[in-house]
């Protein structure tokens, strides 16, 4: 039989060969388990979360940031934990990405407070001046659309009836619209007046940033929390009065602090440093374990960026500087 | 009609649409490529570069590069068998629904409907729009297959009809989805499984429209432009079945690192290595047919574009199998040398071929010679170099962007902030522009050029115009 003189076979004999690999690669592992196990520490995604979520895909954000960090040294040192896949069992539809123009968000979550994120939204180049990503004003000028948030948690199965829909779409806006929300500050200032007691787009994006990640770092957190305390409250600054570190600090501290505690460490969004009596402790120990770990509250973990050195480099400098008024 | 009964109306229609649909997706492109040193660019929601770089890769994958592979199947389809298309009313049908259905695809990603997937990003009516779509476009393929006068099917038809049943089944199997309102839906797959689907999808349908039907139209315009056979037959027998069936087993090298079960991942890298041969296949079949006759580079305006266009082909299919490898995706995935890759198959082998089917098509349908050889090299130039200042540029900064994500001090901490990364790429983000900008030169003349033969042809004779059928 000559099959490339009859259309029709042809055909069929084409559709038989695309189907070898279609089903060995795609077909068969979406019915085994271990492609995409469930995570039992994974919860799903509160109704304002996933509001975030179509929000994010709406704007494209996929197309500049990543959501998968991959199992490589230096990828864990800059975003943490690698990514497992019981993580995205409810993630419909994925958004691992093909592109970082912009950094990793996978473990974004409880990195930064939310005031952190509401003026990165607001204006990047603000907080950042070689930032090239877009200013997303218009998020927080807009009120967030939830006509239609109890069918989408119904199509994708979260099993939230329409009463629990309501009631964490009502808790979430009285969070952020609470007066003491510590967050209240920035979150005014780019919220326009009529929107202020509202929930606006820009809330339920920041909400799902923050949930970015959170369910693996508690997981993480809880197992070496103990230890941590224990060796931290031994150490000692090796740099302690050295000129030239100071000066070093001093200048690590305008490139990675400021943006949170300002220029002149007397605080913004993180609280200010120039004062004896610091949030978290003072002693050597105490500083260098809430830089290197970080702390809850959104300061982030340095020491995989920056290592112990240049830690010990900065706190020398903050030394240098506290209690002189 | 003209005598040889060929309806060639939709012909031209297509091509059109396609330089219509080029010039929109590179000003977008132009835009975008702008925002990526000035983000000061990103003027209005609809504005911003998350909406508008899928606006590009739609705009150029599905209404330049389908539009152009439509115009050269109908064209192709009528000679190969000497048979005037099946159905003219649908086919014309066909152009009018496929203008409205990229049209609305543009309107409503500019608006934020996007489902996110890569070259799946349209919205659960739309899609519904473009099976029916393809659908009117199979049974204009197999309508007139089934009613030919030649008795064998040569390789280019092999090649449309494979593209024919393969984009139907990506792209149904990929969009399934569960709406839960007219602009949105949600993805019937979750998390790695929808990982997997999209980019066996997402692989393959750059597949199906970036390579099969542009190796159609190489297989038959080339030996046309020429004037020689191709070299061999048997070679494109193994090429076109090898190539078929290995290229749907490679979708996971774009996953590779990723939580995706690592067995997917290595037959994936095993499969697009084994792609080098079939790849290569095409490309030594092509250069085999110019064997002898290497002086029609010179003499042949259109030999170049083809013979530029599969050698770029060449280089692509030998980095793409390359830069799967793990040790190479640890580096260049995620960086900028990915849309180095990307931009020599589209600028280079997709746009030279496309140009001079266009060039060999459009004045045979109007029975006319081409407005200017000149001008036609011109455009040639332009995009030949638009294209390598472009690609090369981006190769050269995916390296130092790798190098930097990976550089660590002695102690294993970072040497760079992610920032220092951003901020290094600013001159070659520039250049790129630079590059994207020579080559839209190249397309402004091109487009100018197929307007000025067909003027050309109505001034001379009105009659050879083809009517409206
Ligand atoms: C003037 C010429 C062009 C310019 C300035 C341009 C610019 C761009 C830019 C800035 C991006 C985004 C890169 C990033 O995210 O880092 C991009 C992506 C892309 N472009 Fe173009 N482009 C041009 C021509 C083309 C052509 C002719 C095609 C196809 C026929 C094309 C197809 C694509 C595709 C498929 C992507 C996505 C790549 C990926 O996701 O990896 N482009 N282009
Ligand atoms: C043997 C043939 C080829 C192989 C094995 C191959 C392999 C690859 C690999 C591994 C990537 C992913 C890189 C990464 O994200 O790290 C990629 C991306 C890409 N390739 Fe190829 N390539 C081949 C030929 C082509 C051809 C002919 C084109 C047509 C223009 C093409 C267009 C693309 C596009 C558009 C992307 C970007 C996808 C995205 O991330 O959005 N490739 N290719």
């Amino acid at each position: 039989m000559d099959i490339y003189s009859k259309p029709i076979a042809f055909a069929v004999l084409a559709v038989v060969v695309i189907l070898v690999g279609t089903v060995v690669t795609m077909f068969i592992p979406l019915f085994m388990p271990a492609t995409q196990p469930p995570g039992d520490f994974v919860k799903p995604y509160t109704a304002v979360e996933l509001e975030g979520r179509d929000i994010y895909i709406r704007e494209g954000c996929n197309n500049c940031h990543t959501q998968t960090v991959r199992p490589l040294r230096t990828e864990v040192a800059r975003y943490g934990e690698y990514s497992k896949p019981q993580e995205f069992a409810y993630d419909r539809p994925f958004l691992w990405g093909s592109r970082r123009t912009g950094p990793d968000l996978n473990r974004v979550g409880g990195k930064y407070p939310d005031s952190w994120h509401y003026q990165h939204m607001d204006n990047p180049q603000a907080m950042f001046q070689q930032s090239n990503m877009p200013a997303y004003r218009w998020l927080a000028q807009a009120r967030l659309d939830t006509s239609y948030t109890a069918k989408k948690v119904a199509a994708l199965g979260y099993g939230y009836s329409p009463q629990d829909v309501q009631r964490q779409l009502d808790d979430f806006r009285a969070r952020v619209t609470a007066v003491d929300y510590p967050s209240k500050e920035i979150r005014n200032k780019v919220t326009p007046g009529a929107l202020k007691g509202d929930l606006t787009e820009l809330d339920a994006l920041v909400a799902y940033l923050q949930k970015l990640g959170k369910d693996v770092k508690t997981v993480a957190a809880e197992a070496s929390a103990p230890k941590a305390a224990e060796a931290a409250a031994a150490l000692k600054n090796p740099y302690e009065g050295n000129r030239e570190s100071i000066e070093e600090g001093k200048k690590l501290f305008a490139e990675n602090c400021s943006v949170c505690h300002g220029a002149d460490a007397k605080g913004k969004l993180g609280p200010d440093l120039t004062t004896k009596k610091k949030k978290f402790g003072d002693t050597d120990g105490d500083l260098y374990a809430s830089i290197a770990k970080g702390r809850p509250g959104g300061m982030p973990d340095w020491e995989k960026t920056l290592g112990s050195e240049k830690i010990w480099k900065v706190i020398a400098y903050l030394r240098g500087i506290e209690g002189k008024q | 009609m003209k005598s040889n009964g060929y309806d060639d109306s939709v012909v031209t229609g297509f091509t059109f649409s396609a330089l219509f649909w080029l010039i929109i997706g590179l000003l977008v492109g132009l835009l975008i490529a702008a925002q990526m040193f000035l983000p000061a660019l990103n003027l209005a929601p609809w504005l911003a570069f998350g909406r508008l770089r899928v606006i590009h890769t739609n705009g150029l994958g599905f209404g330049f590069g389908l539009a152009g592979i439509f115009a050269c199947t109908y064209y192709m389809l009528q000679r190969l068998t000497r048979t005037p298309v099946a159905f003219p009313r649908l086919a014309k049908f066909h152009l009018y629904f496929f203008n409205a259905c990229i049209a609305l695809a543009a309107l409503s990603l500019f608006a934020g409907m996007n489902t996110s997937k890569e070259y799946a990003e349209l919205e659960w009516p739309l899609d519904v729009l473009i099976v029916v779509m393809w659908v009117i476009f199979a049974i204009n393929v197999f309508g007139t297959l089934l009613k030919k006068r030649e008795g064998q099917m040569y390789i280019s038809l092999w090649y449309i009809v494979a593209m024919t049943v393969a984009v139907a089944v990506l792209y149904i199997v990929n969009n399934l989805e569960v709406p839960v309102s007219w602009f949105k839906s949600y993805s019937l797959y979750a998390g790695a499984n929808d990982a997997n689907v999209e980019w066996w999808y997402g692989h393959n349908v750059v597949g199906s429209v970036f390579t099969f039907p542009i190796l159609a139209m190489f297989y038959y315009f080339l030996p046309k432009s020429v004037n020689i056979p191709i070299y061999s037959h048997r070679l494109s027998i193994i090429s076109f079945w090898s190539l078929v069936f290995a290229y749907l087993w490679t979708g996971a090298h774009h996953l590779m690192f990723t939580p995706l079960p690592e067995w997917i991942q290595t037959v994936a890298i095993a499969f697009s290595i084994f792609m080098i041969a079939p790849s290569w296949g095409s490309v030594v079949n092509g250069y085999y047919t110019m064997q002898g006759n290497w002086d029609r580079m010179r003499s042949n305006y259109l030999a170049k574009f083809f013979i530029f266009g599969i050698t770029f082909y060449g280089l692509q299919t030998i980095q793409g199998p390359t830069q799967g490898l793990r040790t190479l995706t640890s580096f260049f995935h995620y960086t900028d040398w990915v849309i180095g890759h990307v931009h020599m198959g589209t600028m280079g082998w997709v746009t030279m071929i496309i140009s001079a089917s266009f060039y060999y098509m459009v004045p045979k349908v109007f029975a006319t010679e081409v407005y200017s050889v000149k001008l036609a090299n011109l455009h040639f130039w332009l995009i030949l170099v638009g294209q390598l200042l472009f690609t090369i540029t981006l190769w050269i900064a995916g390296i130092q962007q790798g190098a930097m994500w990976k550089a660590t001090n002695e102690d294993g901490s970072l040497t760079y902030s992610f920032l220092e990364a951003v901020a290094a790429m600013y001159p070659y983000w520039k250049i790129r522009f630079v590059g994207g900008l020579i080559y839209f030169a190249g397309i402004a003349v091109f487009t100018y050029n197929l307007i000025m033969t067909v003027r050309k042809a109505k001034v001379a004779a009105p009659a050879a115009v083809p009517r409206p059928a």
